[in-house]
């Protein structure tokens, strides 16, 4: 869009551009043209006026008319105090011209002796002699209009000729070229959606398209390079402490099982509880990274959003009335879309326990809101309460891993719980989004109905 | 019970060996799926725990050749692979259970018990009684001390489930993927709500605990003590 409109800006700059310098090139030549005819009547005049002084009036007109039949001859016209003309070349001529002595400020109209009711334009001199004769001296103007056309159609069409063949050029290179940025592009927003494998196209030709994209293209081999080893440290980190601390764990537990006292018991009891903590954590960890590198394309099916929900909400309202809050399911049908039924059953129980331990009310009654929406091509699941919500600044930042609220440091959580929602959303083809419930957060988790093969298939990836 | 460990790592064979022994099964052991198949096929076992990566034979093909050549001996499969769908290929191919390693020692052992005691009741029961505690599968009527439990559909379940294995130790996960069918760790103690709402309704007013809480591990039924 940005091309054409671009496009449309350069061809009009150009269009006045073309135009300016036709009136331009044609006005400064009839100017000379003007120029050099004011001069040839000066000239002439000032040889008449010699003429004059030197055989006085029978001179002057005999000069005059053998001037005007000289061949190519200019304008020459002689009169009376009556105005009756008694030599030159004009038959007869626009009316005033001859009132005004001096140079005439206009072309003027006149038809020539013999050529009657033919009219051209001139510019010419007039003066007056002391006995009320008149005496103009004139040039024709018409070659120098004339010229003046032809100078500026043939301008006119040498730039509409230009104008058109850039218009060609456009549709034919400007185009090839845009469709090679709209490739381009294409590729780049398959690359965002997460598939770090694409690349942009290189067509071989060697131009600036093809350089700017083996260089983006290697830019992107090195971080894909970089998030997988980030991705391999990370897992690596994750598994490697994952097994002594299901060690830790089993001894505690058999040391529980040895352990004589009450208190010791009770000891080894909170130290599983931490271990199990941690273990959960790292679970997420791992499962968020394995999501999000698709390294495993999930199996999908057709499931029931309704379903799962009634499911989430019957598994977490028990725990919920304990906590005095209440989880409300709105009524609705069975929305099939095609998915993990374990993943978004996964997924929708950590939006429910989130809002449940961070989206107490202050006054006392919190209420948690599960309800499934369709519109034509996605489901949303949308977990509401009516607690203190986050501030706008700080939704983006809640779905980093480990982010937590100042105001929620304190409560019992790994701050992975959105991460991985936002990964089970994302290996949908999915988003999560967070919005304000006034008072309280809703957390929006959108899934396309038909499943795409989105971050969650890495095997198409080149 | 007699229990085949097809494990190729020493170190988690023998370690499991130990707690498997301790918590007073026979428990033998096959380094790889060869040898694990010819060992499971010779002899009569109560249990197969196995390896899901094995050298020789991977564990998935050692437990479908077993299925096909007609040995119905239990499975659990340990694996490295967590994802929800390699859980669904392991039980497809022949599985009985699928545990994500690392693993809880005690979580292990109660679905050891669980998948090694389910062969030896045979035919399916249609009631189940712990103390004076009742349950008919088919009316879906509970009774305690001859008095009517009124339960909702989930907490029968539970109970249905929590009965069946009645003197072995469930786990919290355990309970998710029988009565809920979901495999996932819930955050938090969620199950236990439930269960403690489930005592109330079949302790209170009623003489002696049945329903006990396993320090660490999960819950058990168990009538006295």
């Amino acid at each position: 869009m940005t091309a054409v409109r671009l496009s449309a800006v350069y061809f009009l700059i150009f269009a006045f551009g073309a135009a300016g310098l036709v009136f331009y090139v044609t006005n400064t030549a009839s100017d000379i043209i003007e120029t050099q005819a004011r001069s040839g009547i000066e000239e002439e005049k000032a040889e008449l006026a010699q003429i004059y002084r030197v055989t006085g009036i029978v001179g002057l007109v005999r000069s005059i008319d053998r001037r005007a039949r000289q061949p190519g001859a200019g304008l020459y016209l002689a009169t009376d105090a009556t105005g009756r003309i008694i030599a030159g070349n004009v038959e007869s001529i626009q009316a005033g011209v001859l009132d005004e002595a001096g140079s005439t400020p206009d072309a003027f109209g006149y038809s020539r002796y013999g050529e009657a009711g033919v009219y051209h334009k001139a510019i010419a001199d007039v003066v007056s002699l002391p006995n009320g004769m008149r005496v103009l001296v004139g040039r024709d103007q018409s070659d120098a209009l004339r010229f003046r056309e032809v100078v500026r159609s043939a301008l006119t069409l040498a730039l509409a000729g230009m104008g058109a063949l850039a218009l060609i050029a456009w549709f034919i290179i400007g185009r090839r070229a845009l469709r090679r940025l709209d490739r381009m592009s294409a590729a780049s927003s398959r690359i965002l959606a997460g598939d770090l494998g694409e690349r942009l196209p290189v067509v071989g030709a060697g131009d600036e398209f093809d350089r700017l994209s083996e260089n983006l293209n290697t830019l992107l081999a090195r971080i894909s390079l970089l998030q997988e080893g980030l991705r391999q440290v990370s897992d690596n980190i994750a598994h490697d402490l994952k097994t002594p601390l299901a060690r830790l764990r089993s001894k505690a537990e058999a040391a529980q099982a040895a352990a004589k006292s009450e208190e010791t018991k009770d000891n080894l009891d909170s130290i599983i509880g931490d271990a199990d903590q941690m273990i959960r954590t790292f679970d997420a960890l791992l499962m968020i990274s394995r999501v999000e590198a698709g390294s495993h394309p999930i199996q999908k099916a057709k499931v029931d959003l309704y379903a799962i929900a009634r499911d989430v909400t019957e598994l977490y309202e028990p725990l919920a009335e304990e906590a005095g809050a209440e989880i409300q399911l709105r009524s609705g049908g069975p929305v099939d879309i095609e998915a993990s039924r374990e993943l978004v059953a996964q997924g929708m129980s950590n939006l429910v326990d989130n809002a449940l331990k961070y989206g107490r009310s202050p006054d006392g009654a919190t209420k948690v809101t599960i309800a499934i929406e369709e519109t034509p091509n996605a489901a949303r699941i949308c977990v509401s309460d009516n607690g203190a919500g986050i501030p706008a600044d700080k939704r983006s930042r809640v779905l980093e891993r480990f982010y937590r609220l100042d105001e929620s440091r304190t409560m019992p959580g790994s701050g992975l719980g959105l991460s991985l929602v936002q990964a089970i959303a994302g290996v949908h083809g999915g988003r999560l989004k967070l919005e304000d419930a006034a008072p309280g957060l809703k957390v929006v988790l959108e899934l396309p109905k038909q499943a795409k093969d989105g971050a969650g298939n890495d095997d198409s990836g080149t | 019970m007699r229990i085949l460990i097809i494990e190729d790592d020493r170190e988690t064979a023998s370690y499991l060996t130990k707690a498997l022994k301790e918590a007073g099964h026979v428990a033998d052991h096959a380094g790889d799926g060869e040898t694990g198949l010819n060992m499971a096929e010779g002899r009569d076992y109560d249990l197969l725990i196995v390896d899901r990566m094995l050298p020789k034979r991977d564990g998935l093909s050692v437990i479908a050749d077993l299925r096909k050549s007609g040995t119905h001996t239990p499975a659990l499969i340990l694996s490295a692979l967590g994802q929800v769908d390699d859980r669904v290929e392991g039980l497809k191919a022949g599985g009985d259970d699928y545990l994500t390693k690392p693993y809880a020692m005690s979580e292990l052992l109660a679905r050891a018990e669980v998948l090694g005691r389910r062969r030896a009741t045979g035919e399916v029961e249609t009631s189940y009684q712990v103390g004076d505690l009742e349950l008919d599968r088919l009316s879906h009527e509970v009774r305690r001390a001859g008095k009517p439990i009124i339960l909702q559909p989930r907490e029968f379940r539970l109970l249905e489930y929590l009965m069946k294995h009645a003197g072995q130790v469930v786990t919290r996960t355990m309970l998710l993927e029988n009565v809920w069918d979901y495999h996932f760790d819930p955050q938090t103690n969620v199950i236990d709500v439930h269960i403690s709402r489930l005592r109330s309704k079949i302790e209170r007013e009623f003489d002696g605990p049945l329903l006990h809480t396993v320090r660490g591990s999960g819950y058990i039924m168990r009538a006295g003590g």
